[in-house]
């Protein structure tokens, strides 16, 4: 019977629904990123901060069309180092249920979601053009290629990677997505320099402070909800774990608000909200890879060490001249390691409903779990950071990375792009 | 007594910050201004439409100093501000009839400080 309802059918039309609607929350991650760089940044680069987040979702959605999916999800062909699957996925199934197109949709908002990452470690002193040859390059080829080790045998068991295939875990990408971008923009962030007048002769680092902190704020909300749809989404499937491991990735958020509110409070004596919102975004991606395979309790644990980790590196990077205007990399690079090895030491067999038997250090998994997420993260962070290097500095040395001291000076919108963000508003023009 | 008063470029305010701070001028107010000079504004153009005279954002400063303090503030401000390019600004030195600190009610040379 052609139109039989049968719960098997069901489910899959669930999978799919679920999926999708996961995958555009996902999307939604994209509005908080440009939310938070543009409220953590100065009114005059507002609207090519707005430009670059546009441009990397749309280069980089086409660019995983057509090259990074084949290279992520595509057959293995060098023992788990890189898949092939053809330009343009041409074996992607068509017709009534077919799952590869709310797959591919869920993994080019992944794909997004890391490239946009950098654009606020570069922002207001990188070239537009140099950013569009980044967006291209990041989402065609550096996020795919470690993509396929960790997470390629999603799609099927022919294209399992070198580091699933030993046991890495990362579920929804600490590892995969967020310090993949976090890496690269750390690569960004040293291969451009800091931003004129961030740093004194004396070496202390000056304040640059960004222009609207409602829209930071609002921004964090956004990216909030969107983790709503990153870690249960990683499921795939409308399953009962999706609601646990809703909880665990909120408690972990609210974990790390706090306790980098805390750390920030007693060091500088004052609550930061900047510094509270860095938290929340921390707590976020530390969750993100063991959202699935740790309690509640080691959530809200996992959680309060990101929101102290992600305090400490700020202050740390300034103490290295390495200018990141809205803490890009303290948040998914320090933050997404930390998640990683994170699963080493509190993967729990009981809190897994979904098959899985992983222990970490502390549940009684002994070293060798632990040992398998710091080699997944140790060759992640050299690929990506490698690769972001790479970019960086080849485009330093065409000297198009950067724009002329003028332009930073007067500000990314009316030079760049002859448009000002705030074209009838005033504001203290020469922040 | 003078008032000085002078139109910088915005981008150039922290030099100009910094000159006058080393020369001990500490007591300066600042406002955004619109205006142009010589070059005439600029062509702005906005989704392919073109408003021929747009005026240039600008900083207004205003510092009122003694009479010794007179061209040592004007150095200051021309160092920090030139740049050699059409657009650098200009001041402007107004004579100034009296000065009040209202906390104290001191007046004159004693009130500027």
């Amino acid at each position: 019977m052609e139109n039989e309802i049968t719960s098997a059918a069901v489910q899959t039309n669930l999978n799919v629904v679920w999926t999708l609607i996961a995958g555009i929350l996902v999307f939604t991650m994209q509005a908080g990123f440009a939310l938070v760089e543009t409220g953590f940044t100065r009114a005059k680069n507002a609207a090519n901060i707005m430009m670059k987040n546009l441009m990397d979702f749309a280069a980089g959605s086409l660019a995983f069309y057509v090259l990074g999916a084949a290279l992520m999800f595509g057959a293995t062909k060098a023992d788990g180092w890189l898949g092939w699957g053809g330009l343009g996925m041409p074996s992607l199934a068509n017709g009534e249920g077919a799952w590869d197109w709310t797959f591919l949709f869920f993994q080019t908002m992944f794909c997004a979601t890391a490239a946009t990452i950098v654009s606020g470690a570069v922002a207001e002193r990188i070239e537009f053009k140099s950013y569009l040859i980044y967006s291209v390059l990041i989402s065609a080829v550096v996020y795919p290629v470690s993509g396929h080790w960790m997470w390629g045998g999603l799609a099927g068991e022919a294209s399992r990677g070198w580091l699933e295939r030993i046991g890495f875990h990362d579920f929804a990408g600490s590892t995969v997505v967020h310090s993949v971008g976090g890496w690269i923009a750390l690569a960004g962030a040293m291969a451009l320099g800091p931003r004129i007048g961030k740093y004194r002769h004396d070496g202390k680092a000056n304040p640059i402070p960004g222009h609207s902190l409602v829209l930071g704020t609002l921004g964090v909300f956004l990216l909030w909800i969107g983790w709503f749809g990153f870690n249960p989404g990683s499921y795939t499937a409308g399953i009962g774990s999706i609601g646990r491991v809703a909880m665990t990735t909120n408690l972990s958020a609210c974990a790390g608000t706090i306790s980098a509110l805390v750390t920030a409070w007693a060091i500088m004596g004052k609550p930061d909200l900047t510094m509270a919102l860095n938290g929340s975004l921390a707590g976020l991606v530390a969750i993100t890879a063991p959202c699935d395979v740790v309690t509640a309790n080691a959530a809200i644990l996992i959680g309060l060490v990101a929101g102290i980790f992600v305090v400490l590196s700020v202050f740390s990077l300034d103490r290295l001249h390495i200018d990141d205007p809205v803490g890009a990399v303290s948040v998914h690079c320090v933050n997404g390691v930390w998640g990683t090895i994170a699963v080493g030491l509190f993967a729990a067999p009981v809190a897994s409903s979904y098959g899985n038997t992983i222990a970490g250090l502390f549940y009684g998994g002994g070293w060798k779990l632990l040992g398998i997420q710091s080699l997944g993260a140790l060759s992640t962070a050299l690929w990506a950071f490698g690769m972001g290097s790479a970019v960086f500095f080849t485009l330093k040395k065409l000297g198009i990375l950067r724009v002329p001291a003028k332009t930073e000076l007067k500000g990314l919108d009316m030079v760049e792009h002859g448009q000002d963000a705030y074209a009838s508003f005033q504001f203290f023009s020469n922040t | 007594m003078k008032l000085i008063i002078a139109y910088i470029q915005p981008e150039r305010l922290n030099a100009v910050k910094q000159a006058l701070f080393v020369r001990e001028i500490y007591k300066i107010s600042v406002t955004n201004a619109l205006g142009c000079g010589r070059q005439g504004g600029y062509i702005h153009m906005y989704r392919g439409a073109t408003e021929e005279v747009t005026l240039h954002k600008k900083m207004r400063l205003a510092i009122a100093v003694n009479d010794d303090y007179i061209e040592k503030t004007i150095d200051a401000i021309i160092e920090g501000a030139r740049t050699g390019d059409i657009g650098d600004g200009k001041i402007f030195v107004l004579p100034m009839d009296e000065c009040v600190r209202i906390r104290t009610g001191e007046r004159g040379p004693e009130a500027i400080g």
